[in-house]
């Protein structure tokens, strides 16, 4: 228990950090980039008195000090208030409900999918050891190395734009009046058939990592005694690499919290390069109108996801591992 | 040299020394300026021929010279963001390994935190509002990308350095009276070396994947005239190259990102080869024809015949 305790207060701090950071990014961007930003906006379709609560927001005009703009900053974020998109005219929160469950959809599914096949892939390769599936290493490395917009061009030309195996842009078919958007057969099938493509471009590039990964782990876990043990008790050959699998996993697990961060800012590109109706798209728009308070927002929910998926995969240890619930 | 046996490592150098001359020597030999445009009429890209090797872009400027001259601020930017993040690793992840108690709690706690947050994206927040001088540094922009890339190879040292540092040969330099930095320096880094070469490559590929997906975004501005890989990717996109069938305009710096990230992954994979012999390929040349048997590792050097190697 007192190991969970630990965990739970590294998130809290984490995510206390993650919100200042978030206060403190904006306001020390160097000089007058948010006095730009907002002459920017002056010209744009803006009224006068929410361009006035923009800039009293990021205390451009008031004579409050950088200490109560944060107080009040905290006190709005705990009411779930986080501003008014500029260029969209609604709140915040709003914008981010209706993109969060693509994003959570199509990275959570392709992080998954990795997982499963690349831990599976990993332990019959180092199980192996030598043969066909050895040299197709440093084919894997191919797509890690790749950046993730270039992987999903890649797969967006052959099977999508001349292939024409998959839809290449929207998160569904936009163009067919006959679609409801909800839980029903066509959305949902329309769904899947368009997050083909972005769920195969962040599945491929995360899934070297799980492969190697588990390779490597494999073949130092298969010298243990434990494992010749199992092997000199005459158990079949799957059973033995069972038990090397069970023991090797556990890095696997721990090297969850060093890649999602990755794989999540991956994701967003991904999305920006099949204009994918999620957080990442979202971000790159507001990037480009200047739009600081939903930028914010999303950045916040972003951190946060990571830190959820984080707990996540140390809850899943602790379960798997017994000496994580005794060690301190 | 042991380094130089592994086909990865040598296909990894040659291929890396390929794109670092390019990278010097490239924005010399190219046959135009970035910006040259061969006429200003045509409004149409000209596929590649033996005029232009690579075509032309949308301007009707040369996409070889462009591809030649867009290579040195992509590795430039990188290699700095490379250098700077391993330092703050050493800096932050040995000092948290070797001093322990309240030093390490703080410094696990910092790094666990930058390893949670989606460094692109914010990198995307940071860079959009920079002014033109401050983009065209590279010195500035690899900073900023190590500031989010530093806490991987961080958490990598400190797990090697805790591990060093209840050595006997650590203990005993302690002992006669060595100072703390003389030890880390003396002592411990050179054990180090491995884990940080590899650590460095990852962040230089990061630091690639990074600036080529902020300048391809647009976020990092350019000074005009300058061309690097990335923003031809941006340039063409949004010219609709996609839809038009130019493909003579972005497969070349695509292929370019994609070679030297290849080039250093090889390189990485041949490092960990050398660090730990145990994951060496059985196919790497010299070990074909030895069968794996559980619980023994063969003994590549003193097998005597094939299949004999238990």
């Amino acid at each position: 228990m007192r190991t969970i305790f630990r965990r739970l207060g590294f998130y809290v701090l984490a995510a206390y950090a993650a919100v200042t950071l978030n206060f403190f990014l904006v306001r020390m961007l160097p000089g007058d980039a948010l006095q730009n930003v907002l002459s920017k906006l002056r010209s744009a379709a803006i009224t006068p008195e929410e361009l006035k609560a923009l800039a009293a927001q990021y205390g451009l005009d008031s004579h409050q000090s950088l200490a109560s703009q944060y107080f009040s900053y905290l006190g709005n974020l705990l009411h779930g208030d986080l501003g008014t998109s500029t260029s969209k005219g609604v709140p915040v929160t709003a914008v981010l409900g209706t993109d969060l469950p693509w994003t959570i959809g199509l990275v959570g599914s392709a992080t998954v999918i990795a997982f499963v096949f690349g831990t599976l892939i990993g332990i019959v390769v180092g199980w192996r050891r030598s043969g066909f599936f050895d040299a197709l290493l440093p084919v894997a490395t191919f797509f890690q190395a790749v950046p993730y917009f270039i992987l999903a061009f890649l797969l967006l030309l052959t099977l999508g734009f001349y292939g024409k195996v998959f839809p290449y842009a929207q998160g569904y078919d936009t163009g067919n009046p006959d679609l409801v958007p909800g839980w029903n057969g066509t959305f949902i099938t329309s769904v899947v058939e368009h997050g083909a493509l972005p769920a195969a471009t962040v599945a491929l590039a995360s899934i070297a990592g799980w492969i190697i990964g588990m390779r490597n782990v494999m073949l130092t876990t298969m010298d243990e005694d434990y494992v010749l043990v199992a092997a000199a008790k005459g158990l079949p050959q799957w059973k033995v690499a069972g038990v090397a699998a069970r023991n090797a996993i556990l890095p696997s697990i721990s090297n969850f919290a060093l890649s999602i961060s990755l794989v999540v800012a991956g994701s967003i590109a991904t999305e920006i390069v099949f204009s994918y109706p999620g957080l990442g798209y979202e971000i790159y728009q507001a990037i480009l109108t200047g739009d600081y308070p939903l930028m914010q927002g999303i950045l916040l929910v972003v951190i946060f996801t990571v830190l959820g998926a984080n707990l996540l995969a140390d809850m899943a240890y602790v379960a798997l591992d017994p000496r994580a619930r005794k060690e301190s | 040299m042991r380094i130089l046996r592994s086909t990865k490592v040598v296909v990894g150098l040659s291929l890396l020394a390929f794109f670092v001359l390019l990278a010097v020597v490239g924005p010399f030999v190219a046959p135009h300026a970035p910006d040259w445009q061969a006429n200003t009429t045509s409004g149409v890209p000209q596929p590649p021929s033996s005029h232009f090797w690579f075509g032309t872009t949308q301007k009707q400027e040369d996409v070889f010279s462009q591809v030649l001259a867009g290579g040195r601020d992509t590795l430039l930017i990188s290699l700095l963001a490379g250098l700077i993040a391993s330092a703050l690793s050493i800096l932050i992840g040995v000092s948290a390994g070797y001093f322990g108690g309240v030093v390490d709690e703080v410094l696990s706690v910092l790094s666990n935190i930058f390893l949670a947050l989606p460094g692109l994206l914010i990198l995307m927040v940071v860079m959009k509002p920079l002014p033109p001088q401050d983009t065209s540094n590279p010195f500035l922009i690899g900073g900023v990308i190590a500031l989010t890339a530093w806490a991987w190879g961080a958490r990598v040292l400190r797990a090697q350095t805790l591990s060093l540092r209840n050595q006997d040969y650590v203990e005993s330099a302690r002992v006669i009276g060595e100072r703390s930095p003389r030890v880390i320096v003396f002592e411990i880094l050179p054990n180090l070396l491995p884990i940080l070469a590899s650590s460095f490559i990852f962040t230089v590929i990061y630091g690639i994947g990074a600036y080529v997906s902020l300048t391809w975004l647009g976020v990092i501005g350019v000074p005009s005239g300058v061309v690097t890989w990335g923003t031809m990717l941006n340039v063409s996109q949004a010219s609709g190259s996609l839809i038009s069938g130019w493909w003579w305009w972005y497969v070349p710096p695509a292929l370019c990102v994609a070679g030297v990230g290849i080039a250093l992954a090889l390189l990485n994979f041949g490092i960990d080869e050398i660090v730990n012999p145990r994951l060496t390929s059985a196919r790497t040349g010299r070990g074909s024809g030895v069968k794996f048997r559980l619980g023994l590792t063969p003994v590549l050097q003193s097998a005597p015949t094939k299949g004999d190697a238990k």
